[in-house]
């Protein structure tokens, strides 16, 4: 009986996803906006247009990505090259082509490099998001596009800095939505962006936000970023102290692609 | 031969490139190459020591190479009874643990930021003599490690902390310590050092509220901390966990305040701090200090030694911060008593305050009627008796709290010192003087029994009422007699000399 209706469910599922258009193959458009870099340089625009996209609703997982490295030999772990991905790559999987119970199917895959999660973005399509597109997507609450007005997302938000990475990640459906429908771009793992490099912060932060790091002294136009926005600070400060071959225990990713061009 | 050079050489003028774009903003210089003569120096671990242990002195009198490992990393941890925070840590505790090395050491220092950390971490020693202390140097991603050296050029106390964006709140999870960079001679020797350091910590939930706290930005940017603590936890210097010195030691502390935003104005109850190195400097800056400032970021020594035993309570003498939000600590001391030094409690007589106002009608009602029971008592010989009897005791009562420590439960005095109430000539021959006496105390010489005694006797701060007890006791005692002593007569008495 159980039997039954879970395979009717199957079978159910896709029809119910395919029902609706926004969230087609496991994507979501999110519409066209503006991202304000954190801190920028004189040359640096103000602010970013960001075009609509689709943005996958959650972040790869382990099941994704077994079906990858299955596919792709020389992205397993026991191949792949160290300039692509260093020595902790996929650690918390039992194997090659096995994810045990360190690494749950339906919990984010991390443990990846920024080469790996680009190929894997090729492989499927699709390519990693932008800093300007994954923070416009990010900066949208439960219930509104801008989580500033909303303290239970603020909150959430802090709990989740507060707590130390979990030895086994939660499944990725856990992560309540937000305005877009997009799961876990807070409060599950970090992720890979693109242009992950052009975070240009040195490490010293109270450098970073003094203006001789600028090679103009009208720099006091820099003054264009939201000091208190400490999470955005962590993200910033998270994505520069990586290299391309980097991975951790609480670093994924997700992918993006362009909208289809109207005929 | 020659085809495979080429291929090499082929392959890292491809690769060098690639390897550079993809390998992101944070370069490695490689090891520095250090002179023949600092290679030479003796290569030593540096001893790390977690609060509030202090790693013992350096006893060589010429630098050394010394390797410095730090491990940061993010733990849960109590800061409470029943409360718990994620505190970012460089060694597993709060403060971090203390760095002990010598001036003119050079110091290959490795961050090792471990696998399970959310972020990446640095460090500032404020002892480094470069840009960012080290911070830019020692940018670390999770799992990973990061190496560099310095020369150690100034000694002193000082402050390292995580200098990551955004570092109000890596220093308000805990990311702070003390290095400590002898100078060349060393520092005096004592008996005891330890390793105190101030920080201010900013939850969602009020203070003392159970279970695991998140960080709360608002606060930490308004500087208004839930909790102020020593050592990173309420308690953390409380009962058995307390400092511990005997009796005629000398202390020294290394107090440092971490922040990431108060200053504190540290101070142990009941000691004086008989020499400060201000600001963590080289020099004893001032002797005989109650209250060392202490700025957020930096730190100070203080040397005291302890002459008597007892419970000496370190604070930081805002004293909100120390009575609601855990900026306690202890230090216990053992050893014999010194009464002279500091005795005790002597006394704790019942002090009822001023009475209500004089002239009242009320109050002089209560006056005539009073004088009118008085009357009837003199004039009724068995009551009379049994007041006496009565003001007899009570005066007992005051006498064994207050008068025998001097004129002994005896009333015959120390020979010399005090003077005798048995038998004295000088109390029993002028009622209104010993009246006077037994409320305002005397100094000065006075003979009594053709002795001569100069010390001085206190106020003695008793009633009217007592007074008139306490003579009454000591008019009847150890063979004394006299009559009972009234209100009225010691009022008279205390007018007499206005």
């Amino acid at each position: 009986m159980s039997r039954l209706l879970s395979l009717l469910l199957l079978l159910v599922a896709p029809a119910l996803a395919g029902a609706n258009p926004a969230s087609r193959d496991g994507m979501v458009t999110i519409p066209a906006g503006v991202y304000v870099p954190l801190s920028r340089s004189v040359l640096d625009a103000a602010s970013v247009a960001v075009p609509a996209f689709r943005l996958d609703v959650h972040p790869v997982t382990n099941a994704e990505f077994l079906a990858f490295v299955t596919a792709n030999p020389k992205w397993r772990r026991s191949r792949v090259s160290p300039l692509f991905a260093d020595a902790s790559y996929l650690r918390n999987w039992t194997g090659d082509l096995e994810p045990g119970a360190g690494a749950p199917a339906d919990a984010p895959v991390v443990n990846v490099s920024w080469f790996v999660a680009r190929a894997y973005a090729r492989w499927v399509g699709k390519r990693l998001p932008t800093i300007a597109e994954w923070e416009h997507a990010a900066a949208a609450g439960y219930t509104t596009t801008d989580a500033r007005t909303e303290p239970a997302f603020t909150s959430d938000l802090y709990a989740w800095l507060s707590k130390p990475v979990p030895s086994v990640l939660p499944p990725v459906a856990s992560a309540r939505p937000n305005f877009y429908g997009v799961r876990g771009l807070h409060g599950l793992v970090w992720e890979w962006v693109d242009d992950f490099n052009t975070a240009m912060v040195t490490g010293e932060s109270r450098a970073d936000s003094g203006l001789d790091r600028d090679l103009f002294c009208g720099a006091g136009a820099v003054a264009a970023k939201d000091t208190s926005d400490y999470a955005a600070f962590m993200r910033q400060a998270l994505r520069s102290s990586l290299k391309g071959n980097n991975t951790t225990t609480s670093l994924g990713f997700r992918c993006v692609e362009d909208l289809p061009v109207e005929p | 031969m020659k085809p495979n050079v080429y291929a090499i050489l082929a392959a890292a003028l491809l690769a060098v490139p690639v390897a550079r774009a993809a390998e992101g903003p944070s370069t490695a210089l490689g090891p520095v190459n250090l002179p023949p003569e600092i290679l030479a120096l003796p290569v030593e671990q540096a001893v790390l020591t977690a609060p509030p242990h202090v790693p013992p002195p350096i006893t060589r009198r010429t630098p050394a190479r010394v390797i410095v490992n730090l491990e940061v990393k993010e733990v849960v941890m109590p800061i409470a009874d029943g409360t718990e925070y994620t505190f970012w840590t460089f060694g597993g505790t709060v403060p971090g643990l203390f760095i002990r090395i010598r001036a003119g050491d050079v110091v290959e220092f490795h961050l090792n930021n471990h696998p399970s950390s959310k972020l990446p971490h640095n460090i500032d020693l404020h002892a480094v003599t470069g840009s960012g202390g080290g911070a830019s140097s020692t940018f670390t991603a999770p799992g990973h490690s990061s190496q560099f050296t310095f020369k150690a050029l100034n000694p002193g106390l000082y402050v390292y902390h995580c200098a990551t964006a955004p570092v109000p709140m890596h220093i308000g999870n805990g990311m702070y310590g003390l290095i400590l960079v002898e100078p060349p001679e060393g520092l005096p020797k004592v008996d005891r050092e330890y390793y105190v350091m101030q920080g201010d910590f900013y939850t969602q939930g009020r203070y003392g509220e159970p279970g695991l706290q998140a960080f709360d930005m608002a606060k930490s940017i308004d500087e208004h901390p839930t909790y102020v603590l020593f050592n990173g936890s309420v308690g953390s210097l409380v009962g058995d966990k307390a400092l511990t010195a005997n009796v005629g030691e000398t202390v020294r502390l290394y107090f440092g305040a971490g922040g990431p935003n108060l200053t504190s104005s540290f101070h142990v109850i009941g000691e004086i701090f008989d020499k400060v190195w201000l600001e963590g400097g080289t020099r004893v800056a001032q002797e005989n200090v109650q209250t060392t400032m202490v700025p957020s970021g930096g730190s100070t020594i203080v040397d005291f030694k302890v002459d008597v035993p007892g419970t000496f309570v370190l604070v930081d003498h805002s004293l909100s911060r120390a009575f609601n939000k855990g900026a306690l600590g202890m230090l216990k001391v053992t050893g014999p008593e010194d009464r002279v030094i500091y005795s005790g409690k002597e006394v704790d007589a019942v002090y009822i305050g001023s009475q209500a106002a004089e002239g009242s009608e009320s109050v002089k009602r209560e006056a005539v009627l009073r004088e009118q029971i008085a009357a009837e008592i003199r004039a009724n010989p068995t009551i009379a008796g049994l007041t006496k009897e009565m003001q007899f005791e009570r005066g007992k009562q005051v006498y064994m709290q207050l008068c025998f420590a001097c004129h002994m439960p005896d009333g015959k005095g120390l020979p010399s010192v005090f003077p005798p109430l048995a038998g004295s000539d000088y109390m029993l021959g002028d009622r209104a003087r010993a009246v006077r006496v037994a409320l305002k105390g005397m100094t000065g010489p006075v003979t009594v029994n053709g002795q001569t005694y100069d010390s001085a006797m206190p106020p003695t701060g008793l009633t009217e009422e007592q007074v008139a007890d306490v003579l009454t006791y000591a008019f009847n005692e150890w063979g004394n007699t006299g009559e009972p002593f009234t209100v009225d007569e010691v009022r008279r008495a205390l007018n007499e000399t206005r």
